[in-house]
């Protein structure tokens, strides 16, 4: 059986998937990608159900090797990945040869990587994921992040997929010039306006439960008597300080600060590779066109896996 | 605010289903009630829902369902909630060592509400307590009524490390650490068996809706049971609610 092997630790690099759903109400957190799209496209690619387990990688990349010739897709953040010194593209399914090292060099736009690897990542499912949830030492490989010198087991490649390259259409939209949209609620006061007008910087306060936001203090009413509540990956909650709090993958289930609006699925990838110091604005949507962009996407997707599935 | 009695988007793929405005045992069992139907519907669209104090958050797939349909389903099953019974809770048992190197706010505590250590325990264990919902990390409960008397504010300052299986106070709540992690309660006292287990055939074992009683136990009992949770051979204890 193929194997990976970690040569080289990067800052962060965790096993996940499209996240563990169904025991929220248990607290389990859903965890999986920040960039959920990235990782099912980077699947798709390599000819894996868009649904695997793959490598999310952060900033600086580790090094890896593999014990047989794989077919790999890098997409998500452009952190420089090259094989054998040799810069890769992204988005395209590259085949490394056996021995030969993926390493990651400067990182010039966003914050994480996917890699998809033929076969997927083969750790045992936990509730029905692969995701590394590290503060409860659940799922992934053995609970952690990915250290020097682990070696991590492949699945069995389906089809060959030959060096495909996604179609631009379907490439996560991580435009900058847009605000971000958002849902207001549920929790939202009378109005979002100055919220809307203002601009907020993305502290270094962030990880994979998500970012602290810094702008003008926003005072949100009833705040004091305020019960804790579900919450939503894109989930923006106004802490006790009045900065915002954008929720992401490790979010906890619930939360006890007010919940002022949810950033909508379509804008996730976008917000999922923002940086530290990186300026963001909203503007709200209403659901049923947050609803249209999501199935419109969907569909996309669901006709070129089709396509894909008819080989290379 | 979230205190609206109308059925509200949480983004684009959940619904947030309201019950009341305030904690109790009414709203509770509504709620409860309205999860049963949910769970007995097995409707595609519905992907899972987190009970909360006054409201169920049900997330859908928006590819099956709009909002509109959405709220329209759960405006249903919220009519047909009312009539379903429910089945019996469990009333799960915490053995739980007090004090000393267990519970180190346990004597600033009985300081606090100007009594002895040994009546903070009596009032600790004596009461039954709900489990309202679970959340924040894995398998923790939101627990409601503890004895207004034991009430006692939050640290001042957060400890860094509060390990698993830490009983605490905070306000007019008390409640269990699952895991370690930062936390400002006041700690009483300190229980060996784990709610949340990554080992453990489900990782957690109470549900909202649940029980709960603390039942004192000894620093050499507290060992012996650690030991059986170690080696896995320890079950917590539960008893139906008649």
């Amino acid at each position: 059986m193929a194997e990976m092997k970690i040569r080289k630790q990067g800052l962060l690099t965790t096993i996940q998937d499209q996240g563990r759903t169904g025991a929220q109400q248990y607290g389990i957190v859903v965890g999986g990608a920040m960039d959920p799209w990235a990782l099912r496209l980077c699947n798709v690619l390599t000819g894996n159900d868009p649904g695997a387990a793959g490598l999310e990688v952060t900033m600086m990349g580790p090094e890896l090797s593999f014990s047989e010739p794989v077919r790999i897709a890098v997409g998500g953040a452009d952190l420089s990945a090259a094989v054998d010194g040799e810069k890769i593209p992204l988005w395209t399914a590259v085949l490394v040869p056996a021995g030969s090292v993926l390493s990651f060099g400067e990182p010039k736009f966003g914050v994480r990587a996917y890699i998809a690897v033929a076969g997927g990542v083969d750790v045992p499912e936990v509730m029905g994921s692969r995701a590394t949830y590290i503060r409860a030492k659940l799922g992934g490989f053995r609970g952690r992040e990915l250290r020097n010198g682990d070696v991590i087991p492949l699945g069995t490649p389906g089809r060959t997929t030959g060096r495909r390259r996604m179609h631009h259409e379907l490439l996560p939209d991580y435009h900058k010039g847009r605000p971000v949209r958002i849902i207001p609620g549920p929790d939202a006061p009378g109005s979002l306006s100055l919220f809307m007008s203002e601009t907020y910087r993305i502290t270094n306060d962030v990880d994979r439960m998500g970012s602290r936001l810094e702008g003008p203090e926003m005072d949100v009413p009833e705040a004091e008597g305020m019960l804790s509540d579900a919450v939503a990956m894109g989930t923006i909650q106004i802490t006790a300080g009045g900065q915002p709090i954008l929720l992401m993958a490790d979010r906890q289930t619930t939360g006890g600060y007010p919940r002022i609006a949810t950033v909508i699925h379509e804008d996730l990838p976008k917000v999922a590779q923002m940086r530290p110091g990186e300026v963001i604005r909203f503007s709200t949507v209403p659901v049923e066109v947050a609803q249209q962009l999501r199935r419109h996407r969907e569909k996309q997707f669901r006709r070129y896996v089709k396509l894909a599935a008819g080989g290379p | 605010m979230s205190m609206s009695m109308e059925m509200q988007p949480l983004g684009d793929a959940a619904v947030r289903v309201p019950f009341g405005s305030v904690i109790s045992e009414e709203v509770h069992e509504a709620i409860r009630r309205f999860c049963a139907v949910l769970q007995e519907k097995k409707d595609p669209a519905v992907i899972e829902w987190v009970p909360a104090y006054c409201a169920v958050t049900v997330f859908y797939d928006p590819l099956h369902w709009s909002y509109e349909e959405a709220a329209a389903a759960m405006a249903v099953w919220k009519t047909e909630a009312e009539d379903v019974p429910l089945a019996a809770p469990k009333r799960w048992l915490i053995p739980v060592c007090y004090g000393s190197g267990y519970g180190p706010d346990l004597s600033d505590t009985a300081e606090h509400c100007g009594m002895t250590e040994q009546e903070v325990i009596d009032r600790h264990t004596r009461a039954e307590y709900r489990i309202y919902m679970l959340g924040f990390i894995p398998g923790f409960p939101y627990l409601g009524g503890m004895d207004p008397a034991i009430a006692v504010e939050r640290r001042r300052t957060p400890r860094q490390k509060v390990s698993a299986g830490a009983v605490g106070i905070a306000g007019e709540q008390t409640g269990i650490y699952p895991l370690q992690s930062p936390g400002g309660w006041q700690l009483i006292g300190q229980t060996p068996v784990r709610l949340y287990d990554r080992n453990r055939q489900s990782l957690v074992l109470m549900q909202a809706g649940d029980r709960l009683r603390f039942s004192r136990i000894t620093p050499s009992e507290y060992e012996s049971i650690a030991r059986r949770v170690e080696r896995g051979d320890y079950e917590i204890e539960w008893e139906d609610v008649t």
